[in-house]
């Protein structure tokens, strides 16, 4: 009896210190040197495995940021300017200066300015809608409304409005990671300047067709008219193929063409409302929170309004 | 036993209620709006101007490269505008839009000719080429690029896809029993074209009338051997892929061509252009098209110039009414809804079925339970449950080890599900999505 336990516990000493003598050799012979840093810099990344990087997760960002020689397009959309900073610090680099931007939908047709013309009853994806047919208003190009955006964001910044049927960006929340802009089959998702107080101006609408056929689609589409690029004194719009484009890092926020555009296609976001010319009482203030992006009213058109 | 493929297939109720009505020339519309790209590959390039004259097989868009098929005026008339309009799906393409005057027909056209020309394979070929015909089984392919085999590869025989698998169409069941002889010639010349000297004529079994005439008509045809082959109904033998495996039981792999297993299919609806492009020396500028559905008054088979408005086919056969739930280009399982009955009628047009609401509105799909009859009716042999559940998830990519891109669009996995989940339009996107990341790689 006492024979066997011994036995048996020895037999299984010797055998264990074997596996580990083999175990050493081969972990050594097989050994694969993976740079420490790379865990350090996946420490200091949010975590949050967006790939608004372009790479797969966290860790393959980190490991691109080490091996790289520098920091040149490589950034964490999520983390922002501070986190790459820290990063350049420990890899002793400089970092890539970065203006903080955020997603605009680029579309203003709600149901009452973009008439349905027919009725979708497929399956409830902007991505199957889209490669099927023309959609379900006369504009080729504007928001299918189906929320492909909102399904993708990781970060709950996108909603859908249920009286307009379009997408609404918190700012707040927005990492600009973009993948609601690769999400979006009509590309009326983009990445823009956030701007300072989160002000913004911007062209809501990516209609590409003569103005005549955008107008009868839709009242607040973008017709081409180019007042706006004779308007702006920073030659910061650009008119193609009948779509007029605000470029987010030349505009210097003056709201001219918010003024002249007549279909009221160019939005102006988180602006104090503008005095009122008339001596009637000054026009609501539009809502305080800046989260909210309300347009304001041009001042010519409150005027017609009251 | 009757012959049919092996892998898949559905039995959906045929419904072929135009079966009785004979063709009928459909009258001239006022203005016809002709599509510069009716067919696969690049648009025609248009060669008119607005306010130029044309007549009926005027050259109004001559073909720009090698997959690309010339477009003829239909009708003779004035060009009123060269600029792009929507199509039945809504989206603008490049088009011709022609007021319409008299009927005044090209002096090239024979229209009278019934003699067989001696014409070599090239000079076939060729004539097809000019007269713009394309596959009008639905797929619009350029004829002649079919015709002409790849070097290295050799043409067998021929297969004549008389099936017609899609519930309600009938267009090429009336061509097949009206114009038989016609349709015999084209099928001789496209033998010659291809220099193969044996065609197979595949038609299902629900229509015995083609089958017995086809049958005697070939019996006593001289010059190539015809045989007609009788396939037992099951969709979609007309397939092409389908159809090679029911009629000489060769399978075509997965990312090989058809020509790869020697065969080559031709509609018959094609048959019958190649003839008149090639006797009657007359361009694809009319089809046969059927304009079917229960609300409609009266379901026909019209003969219609390319470029006719839909709404006027629906007018001429009875009108809408409010039963209508979905006009649809083509038949109920391949065809598409129309989202604008003002878009034309192309050389691909097959049919325009109306349904009824309480038809055509979609279920609301349930969870899957994996019963695993999708996998058993597709005639691809894919799994339809596992690509439409990885492309929900967002995980299109890994998809491609399931081979989205065989898909034939059949549509036979949504028809059995029980759950009525839309399989296709969730494999339809996967296909789109990883045949664009394989050409990514190509490049």
């Amino acid at each position: 009896m006492n024979e066997t336990l011994i036995f048996t516990v020895l037999t299984l000493c010797v055998l264990g210190i074997l596996s580990a003598v083999a175990l050493y050799f081969v972990a050594k012979k097989f050994h694969v040197w993976e740079d420490p840093r790379i865990d350090d810099v996946e420490k200091m990344l949010p975590g949050a495995n967006c790939g608004g990087c372009g790479f797969p997760g966290c860790r393959g960002l980190a490991s691109a940021l080490v091996k790289a020689d520098s920091m040149e397009g490589l950034a964490c959309p999520v983390g922002g300017a501070a986190t790459m900073k820290a990063i350049a610090e420990y890899l002793g680099r400089v970092a890539e200066e970065k203006e903080p931007e955020v997603a605009v939908v680029r579309c203003s047709g709600s149901c009452d300015v973009r008439p349905r013309t027919n009725k979708y009853d497929g399956v409830s994806s902007c991505a199957v809608a889209a490669s099927l047919y023309a959609g379900e208003t006369g504009c080729l190009f504007g928001c299918v409304g189906f929320g492909d955006c909102v399904a993708v964001c990781a970060f709950g910044a996108l909603s859908m409005d249920p009286e307009t049927g379009l997408p609404v960006v918190d700012d707040e929340k927005c990492t600009a990671c973009g993948k609601c802009v690769k999400a979006c089959p009509k590309t009326i998702i983009e990445l823009r300047k956030k701007g300072p107080k989160s002000r913004r101006v911007f062209v809501s609408c990516v209609n590409k067709d003569k103005g005549a056929i955008t107008r009868k689609a839709c009242t607040v589409g973008c017709i081409g008219c180019g007042k706006c690029v004779k308007t702006c004194p920073f030659e910061a719009i650009t008119l193609e193929n009948n779509l007029a484009y605000i470029d987010s890092y030349k505009c210097r926020l003056c709201r001219k063409c918010v003024v002249e555009c007549p279909t009221g296609a160019i939005h102006e976001v988180n602006f104090p409302p503008r005095p009122v010319k008339t001596d009637e009482p000054a026009a609501p203030k539009s809502s305080p929170e800046p989260v909210k992006a309300k347009r304001s009213q041009p001042a010519t058109e409150n005027a017609t309004m009251q | 036993m009757l012959k049919t493929f092996k892998i898949g297939g559905i039995h959906p109720n045929d419904n072929k209620i135009s079966k009785g009505a004979p063709i009928e020339a459909m009258p001239l519309p006022e203005k016809v709006i002709i599509p510069l790209s009716q067919h696969i590959g690049a648009p025609a390039q248009p060669c008119v101007a607005k306010g130029d004259k044309v007549k009926v097989g005027d050259l109004i868009g001559t073909a720009s490269g090698f997959v690309s098929s010339n477009i003829h005026s239909s009708v003779s008339g004035t060009v009123v505008a060269v600029d792009a309009q929507p199509d039945a799906s809504g989206v603008r393409k490049p088009s011709v839009t022609i007021a319409v005057e008299g009927d005044e027909w090209n002096e090239n056209i024979l229209r009278d000719a019934t003699e067989l020309p001696d014409l070599d394979a090239k000079a076939i070929i060729d004539a097809v080429a000019v007269a713009g015909v394309v596959g009008m089984g639905g797929a619009t392919f350029p004829t002649q690029v079919k015709l002409s085999v790849p070097p290295g590869k050799k043409a067998e025989f021929l297969i004549i896809n008389g099936v017609e698998c899609e519930p309600y169409l009938t267009a090429d069941h009336r061509v097949m029993l009206e114009r038989p002889d016609e349709l015999l010639t084209g099928v001789e010349l496209l033998c010659r074209a291809l220099s193969v000297d044996k065609a197979f004529i595949g038609i299902e079994n629900n229509k015995p009338d083609a089958i017995r005439l086809l049958g005697e008509k070939a019996a006593a045809h001289k010059g190539v051997s015809i045989e007609v082959v009788p396939l037992k109904v099951q969709y979609p033998q007309g397939g092409e892929k389908q159809l090679i495996d029911a009629v000489v039981g060769r399978q075509v792999p997965s990312g090989a061509l058809p020509i790869d297993t020697g065969a080559v299919v031709q509609n018959a609806g094609t048959a019958l252009a190649v003839y008149e492009a090639v006797v009657k020396r007359k361009p694809l500028f009319e089809r046969v098209v059927t304009v079917t559905g229960k609300p409609l008054a009266s379901p026909r088979n019209l003969l219609v110039r390319v470029g006719t408005p839909l709404r006027a086919l629906i007018d001429y056969c009875g009108g809408m009414n409010e039963s209508v739930g979905k006009a649809i280009g083509g038949g109920p399982m391949m065809g598409r809804a129309i989202c604008n009955l003002d878009g034309s009628v192309t050389k691909g047009t097959s049919g325009v079925l109306l349904m009824d609401a309480s038809e055509s509105t979609r279920s609301e799909a349930g969870p899957c339970i994996r019963c695993g009859k999708c996998v058993s009716v597709c005639p691809m042999g894919l799994e339809p449950y596992l690509i439409n559940a990885m492309t929900k998830k967002g995980r299109i990519a890994e998809t491609e080890s399931l081979h989205p891109y065989d898909c034939i669009e059949c549509g036979s996995c949504s028809f059995t599900c029980p759950a009525r989940i839309p399989l296709l339009d969730y494999i339809r996107l996967a296909k789109t999505e990883v045949m664009k990341i394989m050409r990514a790689r190509k490049s």
